[in-house]
């Protein structure tokens, strides 16, 4: 069938043009892009189109309101010469990306790969213990309550009862317990859909490899996971890093819903709420516009990276 | 050749004790930070008020009551918008956002993976590519180009982004290359059927565990979805925002709204229990190529 087909094909190519050749599977194909209209218009107008247009309005001072004027690349140079609170935002999303990023991966890795050998049942209990916090919509919000401000938070009563501290902490309103405890509770919401990925790539990596690998001499577990689990199982470690990076690099909400916003000093501002700042409250588009393209460079521009060095594993 | 184990004539593979011991001592450390919230937040929403307040706190109940849930009932019945509306609003934005993405991703998906035409792969490239950002960054200009088309304020305004989930169809492409067969589809279509029909009546009952994981993934994010920039009308709002409303009441309302984050949380906790092995044979053709 494939052998006709490409037959056709080179038939086809000689008295016509590449282009005039192109026009004709184009015609042929036609239900094909009456099937992907829908999809791809929706995903034009709300992905493609307001990324384009962000562009556009970052070098204007588009408000709302009064008729915008292009000012270039004045909101750039504000945000990195002018705007502070922009630079710690920065640097807070920084530090969160490059500690919840490859922890959270490496965490959904180690513990899809320890709990690959149970049995099913076991193996689907674990599976949801570890799921169900990246589900479970404000249940986040637990934290706040566990260490709460007062002596009622069960952290600093334990703190208390055992003698470490006098006076209860106000964890989330301190600025030297802020970031930290949303580390935490951002990797304990993080294991999600890269999660599910690793769990059943490792579950498709066929039996009869192991064996063969032992038979070749693959002494230990850990020879195993070198020399076989991690090869087989680059294509969901690809799609888990680009999970795990764009998931570090968009939360915000756990911030804002625990800290307040803005958090204590701006402790833990991420460039998120830079932009919900002056987007959704301060209605500055041209401005939050050029904080749109800066945090869409970065996430693309570190997905591109890591992509580049996954794809380097095992070659 | 190395020395081989073998039971039932399958290779034994090789576990030492210490390993298996280092894995669940890790195992159980990590099991426990996650789970002991998650059974905290049980824990609270059975607590009495007098148990809630009690110093020093205690992280088990000790005589659970239903009381926290039954003051949720009476706060919900005192809004000012019926509380009946909040579900209905996330009810209907959710089911008509779940299959309106459900139908027009599969389709577009269908179409990419198993129709050759041209252009097929740079649009699968430049949908896969919005995978690397997070959806905030459009949030603002997407609010401008709502405002044009006059969809701020209406349920359209959640439901039809809904339909352009780009990971519901990257999911769905990738599992219908690996499980549906083309040889299958050439057959139907040599027999005459349409393209849209071989779609309908040949792939898509054949790709059921994908259009599961399409409909949680989608359900989940409307239903956990809380105040959202696009809608001002207080009769318009969410479920969860209400359900925030009353856990921003403080104190007096710490009870009812521990009992509000246990109901709010079984709801994609359930779902997923049903279709787990669903969602992990498809997100076994998740991984990504190159």
């Amino acid at each position: 069938m494939s052998a006709k087909k490409t037959e056709y094909k080179a038939v086809a190519r000689k008295d016509l043009t590449y282009r005039a050749w192109i026009w004709k599977e184009m015609k042929r194909n036609w239900v094909a892009y009456l099937m992907i209209l829908p999809y791809v218009l929706i995903f034009t107008v709300f992905t493609v189109a307001p990324v384009v247009l962000s562009i556009f309005i970052s070098f204007t001072d588009f408000n709302m309101l009064q008729t915008p004027n292009i000012v270039w690349l004045e909101n750039y140079i504000n945000l990195f010469f002018a705007d502070d609170i922009f630079l710690i935002a920065v640097k807070n999303t920084f530090i969160f990306a490059v500690i919840v990023g490859p922890v959270s991966y490496l965490m959904s890795f180690l513990v899809a790969w320890f709990i690959n050998e149970l049995s099913p049942r076991i193996r689907a209990i674990v599976t949801l213990i570890f799921y169900a916090p990246s589900i479970s919509g404000q249940v986040y919000l637990i934290w706040g309550t566990l260490f709460s401000a007062d002596a009622y938070g069960w952290v600093n009563a334990t703190l208390l009862e055992l003698g470490f501290i006098d006076t209860p902490i106000a964890f989330f309103q301190d600025a030297d317990y802020v970031m930290p405890l949303c580390i935490v509770v951002a990797l304990w919401t993080s294991l999600g859909t890269a999660f599910l990925s690793f769990i059943a790539g490792l579950q498709g990596i066929d039996r009869a490899q192991y064996e063969a690998g032992a038979v070749d001499g693959v002494k230990n577990r850990w020879q195993e996971l070198w020399y076989i689990t991690l090869p087989n199982m680059r294509p969901q470690l690809m799609f888990g890093a680009i999970m795990a990076i764009t998931g570090s690099f968009g939360f915000g909400g756990v911030v804002t819903g625990l800290c307040g916003f803005p958090s204590v000093d701006y402790a833990a501002h991420t460039i998120i709420h830079h932009l919900e700042d002056y987007g959704s409250q301060r209605y500055e588009i041209g401005y939050s516009s050029a904080i749109a393209v800066v945090l869409f460079t970065i996430m693309i521009a570190s997905n591109t990276v890591v992509k580049k060095m996954l794809s380097k594993v095992g070659n | 050749m190395a020395k081989l184990r073998t039971r039932k004539h399958k290779v034994v593979l090789s576990r030492s004790a210490g390993g298996d011991a280092g894995i669940t001592v890790m195992l159980t450390i990590l099991g426990l930070f996650m789970v002991l919230p998650m059974v905290y937040v049980i824990m609270q929403a059975f607590k009495p008020l007098d148990e809630l307040w009690m110093y020093p706190p205690r992280f088990y109940v000790m005589r659970p009551t239903w009381s926290n849930f039954r003051d949720l009932f009476t706060l919900m019945n005192t809004s000012w918008v019926p509380f009946s509306r909040y579900i209905f609003n996330t009810l209907f934005t959710s089911v008509m956002g779940t299959f309106g993405h459900l139908f027009i991703a599969s389709m577009c998906a269908y179409a990419l993976a198993k129709i050759k035409f041209p252009g097929h792969k740079w649009i699968f490239k430049t949908i896969q590519t919005s995978l690397m950002f997070h959806s905030t960054v459009t949030a603002v200009t997407s609010f401008i180009l709502m405002s044009a088309f006059h969809m701020i304020d209406t349920y359209l305004a959640i439901i039809i982004p809904a339909w352009g989930y780009t990971l519901g169809l990257y999911l769905m492409k990738q599992f219908m290359d690996t499980n549906v067969s083309d040889a299958v589809l050439e057959s139907a279509r040599l027999d005459g059927a349409s393209e849209l029909r071989t779609y309908w009546v040949i792939a898509m009952p054949m790709v059921k565990p994908a259009w599961l994981t399409l409909i949680i993934y989608s359900f989940q994010t409307l239903w956990n979805a809380g105040s959202s920039i696009y809608i001002y009308s207080e009769q318009l709002k969410s479920f969860n925002y209400a359900i925030g409303q009353i856990t921003a009441g403080g104190i007096k309302r710490a009870g009812a709204s521990a009992a509000a984050t246990v109901l709010m949380m079984m709801v994609p906790i359930l779902v997923f229990v049903i279709s787990q092995s669903n969602i992990i044979e498809t997100m076994g053709s998740s991984g990504m190529k190159d």
